[in-house]
This record gives structure tokens, C-alpha cells and sequence, in this order.
């Protein structure tokens, strides 16, 4: 660098320029920021401010320092004054006008500056030019203005406000504006026919050197605003408030202009676009960075693999050293790829170091990657703990909406939903077969005895049920509720769509906010369920209301509507209920057994029941040792209740069924299942027909309860007594169940009936269930329309 | 705890070494030297098994008067050895284990990095955090 001279005014000027391009005050100005809007001020062509910058050694060193900003002012100076830049000209080019930084092209203010070519110190060649005013004679300093501008201090002091005011608001019409504004606080200018903006920076320099040009020319049209402006700059405080003035003025022709170039170029508009918080990505940042990745890596939710993402960040030349410390921060998986978000945090971390901001030892926090738990919880499905591990809540699956915060929250939520969706079904039918149970055993059977197993009954038998209408969902379409069942299906399809999705879904955010490392949703699927995040986001919500609600009210509901639907149901639904409703009969009768007092009125028919199960108990032994391992699987009572019910639906003419459920039982089991419920068809030959339909659908779960109650009967002969009290009271409850002759035909009988009870109960359920599927339905059309109602520009 | 930490190359030149600089380092910039000896000769002992099978924990790789040599080598042969300060009775063989646990998690970070090319000189600052995290309580 060659040593430079600076003029006193010069010198000045200068400083006064730095200092405000060193906002940050550290001594050395980055590129591309303001120094490189005060060149383009200069009015130069872009390859002189290029090469000017070059020559400066700015390039070199990749910001300006005070030596380089210096030599750069000059080099402005020397071009703006039409000399050829060369290093030498630094030096060598002797009485160099100021450089001048205008914001508007105005031919009047290349005038000036050609007037300004002249000694801007020799001042009395300007006034030679235009009779300068008397006070004005002394233009260097400005000092000998201070006789006559102290009087007019305070209006000069707002004279040079209104030069930097005028920039500000249009640089074309900025002569007008200026002029109006010298005219406003002097009252007295007749004219201004100098270029605006033009001087106005000038000014500044030339208040250090008290630049003749400037005051020279003003004087020429207007004695006073010229010695004001000199009064001004003269004085450092209004300096420092003009030059405080600039920034805004600069900012505002910053926004104006557009950087051509590219990296570069954005990333000065990201600088200039305010760094309120150093760290914070804005929208505009965010969508470029965005667009950045898609060059890369078309599927927002992919990675960018480790050499991709090095060739992209060398181009930003920065040195590999620095690179690799913004990978090490930015990569927070430590996978050696780049999601989205890593993606966006890399960028935005070169882009400030681009800008001279210095790097940060640790990830700052907002440019955290805010998926880690969207990951983990994708992958799973369970969300509740996992959403809470990025820690915070906005961190969990990014929603497609510019709303990603509060769809973000809203994902842990709807996982909560979801795994509340899931569970619904359980809890809801649980606790509504439990009441259901209740209430229908209650009066049909005045026993209490009765009573206290029918809720145990319920419970286990409640997951066979929940998996009935599983079941029946998937594939029962005949059900008079059926569309309840397929909507239920359709939106527990959806939630876990969204459960599952929604992290997708959130990744692939129009903005590609999120990024998920380790999803595997197809985006066909994020695309299709955006959609119904919001929906579901919406719903989220309520979502969580939905399971508490069904138990309390509609088991009254249910009871009244199930009581129907039963008898519809049973006639559609009947197999498939039947073999619901097998189980939990079959759990009755063995609870009952530890009652000591069982039905008064099914006592006799226990007895035949009972008779009719000892009496078949013997053929069941020598099997029952086949079926000891599963008389331990499941509940006993169920078991028992099936073994009665087995015995007494073998009796019925559905023997077929039975036989059917035989035959799966006899894969699970031995031929002797078989045997047996031959022997107990071939015994139950005069089968009541009281039971329409036979509890057989599901094959397997007969032939459980079959098993099972063969095992209970050889344990314990009482608890079949009471477990056949029980399931005659059942039997007993249930209507038309004609005494037929014969201990079998009583048993089957007293299964029939239990088996129509179970039926009753199952059907109450699943119509309570539709209740609610329906309710929560509804809640969800009525959320989308609200939500559609309070966001009409999603549709725009 | 540890005197000096260094990570050598498959082609046994330092990648990074670096010790509490109580005194003059060129010591322990021998003694990890020296060290290296003693490494190739565990490995080869072992290396008549399966390559698997073999610890990557070396051990006490010899001790001097005044310092004790760990030894570790990873599977692509790049060797992390630790001098720890014989007065430091407290350390025990499990600490030393996680200290260069450690140590090779940060070197696998490192490596993940696309903008280290293997066999450079680590300039990680993770990674220099992390040894001075593992030297600290010495000084």
C-alpha cells in the first residue's frame, strides 16, 4: 500500500466516512456492507468500483481497514474526477476534489462535481467563480464562517438536516426537495440548482476542509445556507448528526438499489437488511436459504450429503478453516449431512461471516435445528417425550403455515391426539362398556351376585371388543354405521397420518422450515396431509376433548340408541359379535363362582348347566391337559364363560360356526378340540333357538373360550357352578329361552343367552363408539370450517 | 488430568498434539514419540487374531518416572495416546477409558466434517475444546 496523503480536509472527510462505515467500530469496515453502498454513491461504474476496491487491497485483505477505506475514498475521488485509477494516482494526483457520494443521478450534481475538479481548496478560485459573500471569502475550515454563521448556528444547524432529509425521501427529485429545504430553515435561498443529494455529501468533506466547491457554489446562489452549512459542518456535533443522518439515507438507498451479484450480493441485502438480532434468520433469509437447498437437494426432508455441501460453501470463499467451523456448528446431528435447517444455519453463519461478524464458539439459538425431536418421534410415533427434547415446543414439527410456531405447538398436541385417537377406542369403550354393562345386567338381572361380575366381565373382554369393531371397522361395511366406522377409520387413519406425517408434513413447509433427518414420509403424503395438518392442527385441540366427553354422556345415549342398533346390529353384525360377545360372557360365570350365593332363579338352571358341564366335563378332561397352557392365557372367567357358552352354541343348530371355530382351534390346538366340540355339538343336537345368531364369527376366540373353559372345569367344579349360575342368569336375562329337555339343551341354552347378552353389550358399545365417532366428526368439520373461516387467505 | 494428549496418523505423524505447557513440551512430544513403539508392538500382538475382536484400548503403554502412556488405536489405525501424571494416583483405568471414549468420538466429529481432509492437521475447535476440557484440571 502506498503511503498516503491525505489533505487536512481530506483527511477529515475521510475519518468523518469511515467511522460511519464502521458501525461496529472495529476498525475495519466489512465489504459489501455500507462501504460499498457510499461507493456506489460515487455515481462510478461498477467495474471502477471494483477495481477500486482491488487497488485498495480491500480485496485482498476481504475487508476495509482504515488505511484501505482511506485509499478507496481517493481512488473514488481520482475517478469521480476522471483520472485514470492507478495506484500512483493516489498520491499523485494533486488538488483532488473530495469524493463525492451522491444518491440520486443528477446532471446538475455532475456539473457541480466537475466544478468540483477544481481546487476544491482554492477557494479563491471558486470565489473567483461566483462572487462568494464576504463572510464567505475563508471556505477551508469552515473556521471563518463561524463569524458569520454563529448567529445562525441553530439554523444552520437544521440547514444541513434538511440536505440529509431530502436524500432520503427521493433521490430524483432530491434538487427540489434539497432546495426546499435549504429555502425552509434560510427563508431565503432563491435557488438551488445544485443537485441535491449531491452536495450533501460533499458538504461533509468539505465542512472538514470547508471545501470551497460546496460553499463556493452555494454561495454563489445563496449566501447564507452556504455559511450555514459551513457553521455546521464545521461543528463536529452537527457532523456527527449529519452523519448519523446517513445511515438511514444509505439504508434507504441500500433498500433502493439491488445487488446484482450473486452470494455476494444477497448477502449484503441480508446484511442491510437488519441484524437486530445477529442471529435471527428472517423470512426473506429463510426462503432464499430455502431455494439455496433445493439446487441441492430437491426434497426439503432430504440431506445434503458432506462433499455436496462443501463444494456449495466453498464458493463462498471463505476460508476452509472458518467452513469447517461453521459445519461443526452447524451440523448438529453430527451425521456429515445437512438437513434443512443445518442448512439454513450453515448459510446463515457464512453469510455473517461474509458480513464480518464473527463466529460464534457455539451454535447461537436460533439457528438450532428444531426437528431433533420431530426425528426421534416420527420414527416412533410417540411424541409426548420426545416432543419436549429440542426444547421448546416451536420446535416440533414445523408446519407448512408461515404460522409455524403455533402449529408447531400444536404438533405435540396432536401427538397427545393421536395417541389419545388410539387409545380412544380402549378408554372410551371401557369405561362405556363398564357403564353399559352395568345398567344392562343391572335390571335384567335382579341378582346382585350377578351384577359384580358383569363389570370385571367387561374388562377384559373390552379389548376383545375393541378389537371386534377394529375389525369391523376395517371391514364391515354392511353395519348401518358403517360410514361412522369407515369415517372412524379414515381418521384414525389420519391421525396417525399426522402423527406420523405431520413431522413430515411440518418438514416440508412451503418454506422448508423443517427438516427431518430421519423421516421417511413420502412427500406425496406431506403434501396430501398439509392439508390436513391444518385440520388436524385445528383439531388437535379437540382432539384431546374427544375421549374424555364419550364417557360421560353417551352412555346414556348409547344406551338408548344402542338398544336398537342392537337388534339391527344383531342382525348384520351378529357373527362378528357373536364371537365378541362370546368372551364376555364367558367371564361372568367365573367371577360368579366366587360369589358363594349365586342366582336364586338360574340356580336350577345353573345346576342343569352345570350337570350339562360335568356331564361334559368328562369328555373335556382327558382333553383339558392339552389345553393347560391356555387355560392360563386369559382370564379365567372368560374361559369359563366361553367353555359354557362353547358347549351350550355347540348345542345350537349354528354348530357349523362352532365347527368353524373348532377348526382354527384346532391349528392353535389338537384334534382333540375337535372331538370335543363334536361331542358337544353332536349333545347340543336341540339347539335353542333363542339365540339367532351363534357368538362364532371370530373362530379363534370360541376356540379359546372353548379351551379355556375346559380348563376351568377341571380345576374347580364350583366355579363352573357358578360360573354356569352366571351364565344361566345371563341366560336367565335374556328372553325366550325355552327350557328344552336335556341338561344340554339347558346349557346351551344358558350360553345362548349369555352369548345374546354379550351380543346386547357389544352392540351398545359399537353404537356408542359410532357416537362418538360422529361427535368428534362433527367437532372436526366444524374446527376445519372455523379454521377455514379465520384463515381466508389459505385458500388465496 | 492428562499431561498431553496427541493423535496420530495411520503413517504415524502427528495430527494434533497438544500438553499442559508446565514446561518444555518437547519432552512429551517424545515420550507420544517413543510411545508409538510400544503401540505398533501391541498391535501386532493382537493382530494374529481377527482384526474385530481387537481391543481398541490399549492400556498403559509404559510407564516412566514421573508419567504414565495410554495408548489407544482405533480400526484405521489412528492412535490416540494420553500422558497422564503418575502422582495423579486417583485416575483410574475406567477414567481413562472414557477420556479417550471421548477423544474418538470428537475425532469421528471431526472426520464427519466435509471440509477436513483426512490426514490434515486437526484445527477442530470442538475438538480442542474438548482436550482442554480433558487437560484442564491439571493445570
Amino acid at each position: 500500500m502506498e503511503g498516503l496523503t491525505l489533505s487536512d480536509a481530506e483527511q477529515k472527510y475521510y475519518s468523518d466516512l469511515f467511522s460511519y462505515c464502521d458501525s461496529e467500530s472495529t476498525k475495519k469496515v466489512a465489504a459489501h456492507g455500507r462501504v460499498l453502498e457510499l461507493f456506489r454513491a460515487a455515481q462510478l461504474p461498477n467495474d471502477v468500483v471494483h477495481q477500486i476496491m482491488e487497488l485498495c487491497g480491500a480485496t485482498r485483505l476481504g475487508y476495509f481497514g482504515r488505511s484501505q477505506f482511506y485509499i478507496a475514498l481517493k481512488l473514488v475521488a481520482v475517478a469521480q474526477s476522471g483520472f485514470p485509477l492507478r495506484v500512483e494516482s493516489i498520491n499523485t494526483v494533486k488538488d483532488l476534489p473530495l469524493p463525492r457520494f451522491v444518491a440520486s443521478k443528477n446532471e446538475q450534481e455532475s456539473r457541480h462535481a466537475a466544478s468540483y475538479s477544481s481546487d476544491s481548496e482554492n477557494q479563491g478560485s471558486y470565489s473567483g467563480v461566483i462572487p462568494p459573500p464576504p463572510g464567505r471569502g475563508q471556505v477551508k475550515k469552515g473556521s471563518t464562517s463561524h463569524d458569520t454563521g454563529q448567529p445562525r448556528t441553530s439554523a444552520d444547524q437544521q440547514e444541513p438536516v434538511s440536505p440529509v432529509v431530502s436524500p432520503q425521501q427521493s433521490p430524483p427529485t432530491s434538487p427540489h426537495t434539497w432546495r426546499k429545504h435549504s429555502r425552509h430553515p434560510s427563508g431565503g435561498n432563491s435557488e438551488r440548482p445544485l443537485a441535491g443529494p449531491g452536495p450533501f455529501w460533499s458538504p461533509f468533506g468539505e465542512a472538514q476542509s470547508g471545501s470551497s466547491a460546496g460553499d463556493a457554489v452555494w454561495s454563489g446562489h445563496s449566501p447564507p445556507p452556504p455559511q450555514e452549512n459551513w457553521v455546521s459542518f464545521a461543528d463536529t456535533p452537527p457532523t456527527s448528526t449529519l452523519l448519523t443522518m446517513h445511515p438511514a439515507s444509505v439504508q434507504d438507498q441500500t433498500t433502493v438499489r439491488t445487488v446484482a451479484s450473486a452470494t455476494t450480493a444477497n448477502e449484503i441485502r441480508r446484511q442491510s437488511s437488519s441484524y437486530d438480532d445477529p442471529w435471527k434468520i428472517t423470512d426473506e433469509q429463510r426462503q432464499y436459504y430455502v431455494n439455496q437447498f433445493k439446487t441441492i437437494q430437491p426434497d426439503l426432508n432430504g440431506f445434503i450429503p458432506g462433499s455436496a455441501a462443501k463444494e456449495f460453501f466453498t464458493k463462498s470463499k471463505l476460508p476452509i478453516l472458518e467452513l469447517s467451523h461453521i459445519w461443526e456448528l452447524s451440523d448438529f446431528d453430527k451425521d456429515g449431512a445437512l438437513t434443512l435447517d443445518e442448512f439454513c444455519a450453515a448459510f446463515h453463519l457464512v453469510v455473517a461471516r461474509k458480513n464480518g461478524y464473527d463466529l460464534p464458539e457455539k451454535l447461537p439459538e436460533s439457528l438450532m435445528p428444531k426437528l431433533i425431536d420431530l426425528e426421534d418421534s416420527a420414527d416412533v410415533g410417540d411424541q409426548p417425550g420426545e416432543v419436549g427434547y429440542s426444547g421448546s415446543p416451536a420446535e416440533a414439527p414445523p408446519s407448512k403455515s408461515p404460522s409455524m410456531p403455533s402449529l408447531n405447538q400444536t404438533w405435540p398436541e396432536l401427538n397427545q391426539s393421536s395417541e389419545q385417537w388410539e387409545t380412544f377406542s380402549e378408554r372410551s369403550s371401557s369405561s362405556q362398556t363398564l357403564t353399559q354393562f352395568d345398567s344392562n345386567i343391572a335390571p335384567a338381572d335382579p341378582d346382585t351376585a350377578i351384577v359384580h361380575p358383569v363389570p370385571i366381565r367387561m374388562t377384559p373382554s373390552k379389548i376383545h371388543m375393541q378389537e371386534m369393531e377394529l375389525k369391523r371397522t376395517g371391514s364391515d361395511h354392511t353395519n348401518p354405521t358403517s360410514p361412522l366406522l369407515v369415517k372412524t377409520s379414515d381418521l384414525s387413519e389420519e391421525n396417525k397420518i399426522n402423527s406420523s406425517v405431520k413431522f413430515a408434513s411440518g418438514n416440508t413447509v412451503a418454506d422448508g422450515y423443517s427438516s427431518s433427518d430421519s423421516f421417511t414420509s413420502d412427500p406425496e403424503q406431506i403434501g396430501n396431509n398439509v392439508a390436513h395438518q391444518r385440520s388436524h392442527s385445528g383439531m388437535s385441540p379437540d382432539n384431546t376433548a374427544p375421549p374424555p366427553p364419550p364417557p360421560r354422556p353417551q352412555p346414556s345415549h348409547s344406551r338408548s340408541s344402542s338398544l336398537d342398533m342392537n337388534r339391527t346390529f344383531s342382525v348384520t353384525t351378529g357373527q362378528q359379535q357373536a364371537g365378541v360377545v362370546a368372551q364376555p360372557p364367558a367371564v361372568p360365570p367365573r367371577p360368579q363362582p366366587s360369589q358363594a350365593a349365586g342366582p336364586v332363579v338360574h340356580r336350577p338352571v345353573d345346576a342343569d348347566g352345570l350337570i350339562t358341564h360335568t356331564s361334559t366335563s368328562p369328555q373335556q378332561i382327558p382333553e383339558q391337559p392339552n389345553f393347560a397352557d391356555f387355560s392360563q392365557f386369559e382370564v379365567f372367567a372368560a374361559s369359563n364363560v366361553n367353555e359354557e357358552q362353547d358347549d351350550e352354541a355347540e348345542k345350537h343348530p349354528e354348530v357349523l360356526p362352532v365347527e368353524k371355530a373348532s377348526d382354527p382351534a384346532s391349528s392353535l390346538r389338537v384334534a382333540k378340540t375337535d372331538s370335543k366340540i363334536e361331542e358337544k355339538t353332536a349333545a347340543s343336537a336341540p339347539a335353542n333357538v333363542s339365540k339367532g345368531t351363534t357368538p362364532l364369527a371370530p373362530p379363534p376366540k370360541p376356540v379359546r373360550r372353548r379351551l379355556k373353559s375346559e380348563d376351568e372345569l377341571r380345576p374347580e367344579v364350583d366355579e363352573h357352578t357358578q360360573k354356569t349360575g352366571v351364565l344361566a342368569a345371563v341366560l336367565a336375562s335374556q328372553p325366550s329361552i325355552p327350557r328344552s329337555v336335556g341338561k344340554d339343551k339347558k346349557a346351551i341354552q344358558a350360553s345362548i343367552r349369555r352369548n345374546k347378552e354379550t351380543n346386547t353389550v357389544l352392540a351398545r358399545l359399537n353404537s356408542e363408539l359410532q357416537q362418538q365417532l360422529k361427535d368428534v366428526l362433527e367437532e372436526r368439520i366444524s374446527l376445519e370450517v372455523q379454521l377455514e373461516q379465520l384463515r381466508p387467505f389459505s385458500h388465496l | 488430568m492428562a499431561v498431553c494428549v496427541a493423535v496420530i496418523a495411520k503413517e504415524n505423524y502427528p495430527l494434533y498434539i497438544r500438553s499442559v505447557p508446565t514446561e518444555n513440551e518437547l519432552k512429551f512430544h517424545y515420550m507420544v514419540h517413543t510411545s508409538l513403539d510400544v503401540v505398533d508392538e501391541k498391535i501386532s500382538a493382537m493382530g494374529k487374531a481377527l482384526v474385530d475382536q481387537r481391543e481398541l484400548y490399549l492400556g498403559l503403554l509404559y510407564p516412566t518416572e514421573d508419567y504414565k502412556v495410554y495408548g489407544y488405536v482405533t480400526n484405521s489405525k489412528v492412535k490416540f495416546v494420553m500422558v497422564v501424571d503418575s502422582s495423579n494416583t486417583a485416575l483410574r483405568d475406567n477414567e481413562i477409558r472414557s477420556m479417550f471414549r471421548k477423544l474418538h468420538n470428537s475425532y469421528t466429529d471431526v472426520m464427519c466434517n466435509p471440509f477436513y481432509t483426512p490426514g490434515d492437521r486437526i484445527q477442530s475447535r470442538a475438538f480442542d475444546g474438548m482436550v482442554t476440557s480433558m487437560m484442564i484440571q491439571v493445570c
